[in-house]
């Protein structure tokens, strides 16, 4: 089972959600999949075990062989490669490129060799029985969805995972989202939280994937609950508007190590098992 | 030499396209000949690439200058890799055939 938590909005309450229920799932894995700001470690505080590198392939174009006829740019879809015939040069973007291999798999020339260059790295650990994976991208590169993925490749699939999504509606959001059976969309009753949370939405309802929102910072009488419901948005839960939460998160604390805050997650915990 | 303008048309008539990687089109004056013709950016259609895409199109028509608005970042790394001299800030009211003669008075 692999249950997804995205908001939109950032900020809305994630990495509370991913943490506490990471606690009363049994057999669970909690994935930090925000690898440009992983968090989940900070309020796990986890034991490392292992760490791996993530590497992806990249051409390199030997210019001996080469005779800039072409081919590795015309058969690349995001232009990362391109050949300059007057000057005879190739001139490669890494930046643009997807590591797909097709450069060098259709150079007639054979001109073309991949090379692995480090984008991040993955470390795994646990804390009491919850296990950990989380990624980190490396400061400056850009491919996060590629080691989101690798990251939800490596992790261990008989577990109960739960994965912390970055926030928006980028590709990084949509690779860690995709696959799961469910899909958590934390939100906050403002208009910027119910703006960012109706994208999100969009998104993952053309991902086909179940989804259920849960307020967080929730207050009686407002009308942000009447609004989900208008729009036909199934609510899974609410956590409410409490100081002590907030001054629990502050520390780093897990409410649910709080017998006041344990039934709140419960009741949520509860409800998303009837949606699974 | 060859002088490439980014153009919103097809004639030395036309307007300058502030975009370069997206523009639609490319008109090519020779300075030699005094003759222009165009050609159709199909870089508009790209995803992504499309400044790099655009500057290989100029290269292989042996252009040497290129007059354009604004230049990306992903075209302003390949037009100095292809070693063409480029000049930005071209007024998009102006017609192609005027940022040329202004570029042309500016070299005697």
């Amino acid at each position: 089972m692999i249950i997804s938590v995205a908001s939109g909005k950032g900020g809305t309450g994630k990495t509370t959600v991913s943490t506490n229920l990471s606690f009363l799932i049994e057999n669970s894995l909690i994935a930090d999949c925000d690898v440009e700001e992983p968090n989940v470690s900070i309020f796990l505080k986890p034991e490392i075990s292992k760490k791996e590198i993530v590497t992806l392939f990249y051409p390199e174009v030997n210019k001996e062989l080469c005779n800039t006829c072409g081919k590795c740019s015309e058969v690349c879809a995001y232009k990362a490669i391109n050949v300059f015939k007057k000057s005879k040069s190739v001139f490669f973007m890494e930046h643009l490129c997807h590591s797909c291999g097709a450069c060098t798999y259709f150079c007639p020339q054979k001109a073309i060799f991949e090379v692995s260059k480090r984008i991040g790295i993955i470390e795994y650990g646990r804390y009491k029985d919850v296990s950990y994976a989380g990624a980190v991208l490396d400061e400056g590169n850009i491919k996060a969805p590629q080691l989101i993925r690798e990251l939800k490749k490596r992790i261990d699939k008989t577990k109960n995972i739960i994965i912390d999504a970055p926030p928006s509606t980028s590709c990084s959001m949509v690779a860690a989202v995709e696959d799961s059976d469910f899909c958590i969309m934390v939100t906050e009753p403002t208009l910027f939280g119910l703006n960012d949370l109706l994208l999100a939405v969009d998104v993952v309802k053309k991902m086909n994937i179940k989804f259920g929102v849960l307020i967080n910072r929730f207050r009686e009488n407002s009308d942000f609950e009447n609004i989900l419901k208008s729009k036909n948005i199934n609510i899974i839960g609410k956590i409410p508007f409490d100081i002590d939460i907030a001054r629990m998160y502050s520390r780093g604390e897990i409410l649910v190590e709080n017998p006041k805050y344990r039934d709140v997650f419960l009741k949520i915990y509860e409800n998303l098992k009837k949606l699974l | 030499m060859k002088i490439a303008v980014s153009s919103m048309g097809e004639s030395i008539d036309s307007l300058v396209s502030e975009k370069f990687g997206r523009a639609p089109y490319f008109v090519i004056y020779d300075t030699e000949t005094q003759k222009s013709y165009s050609i159709k950016n199909d870089a508009d259609k790209l995803e992504h690439g499309a400044g790099p895409n655009a500057v290989k199109k100029i290269m292989d028509e042996g252009c040497e200058v290129v007059l354009t608005g604004n230049l990306g970042g992903n075209a302003l790394s390949a037009i100095k890799e292809a070693g063409i001299k480029y000049f930005t800030q071209m007024n998009p009211n102006k017609k192609v055939k005027e940022v040329i003669e202004e570029y042309l008075a500016k070299l005697k």
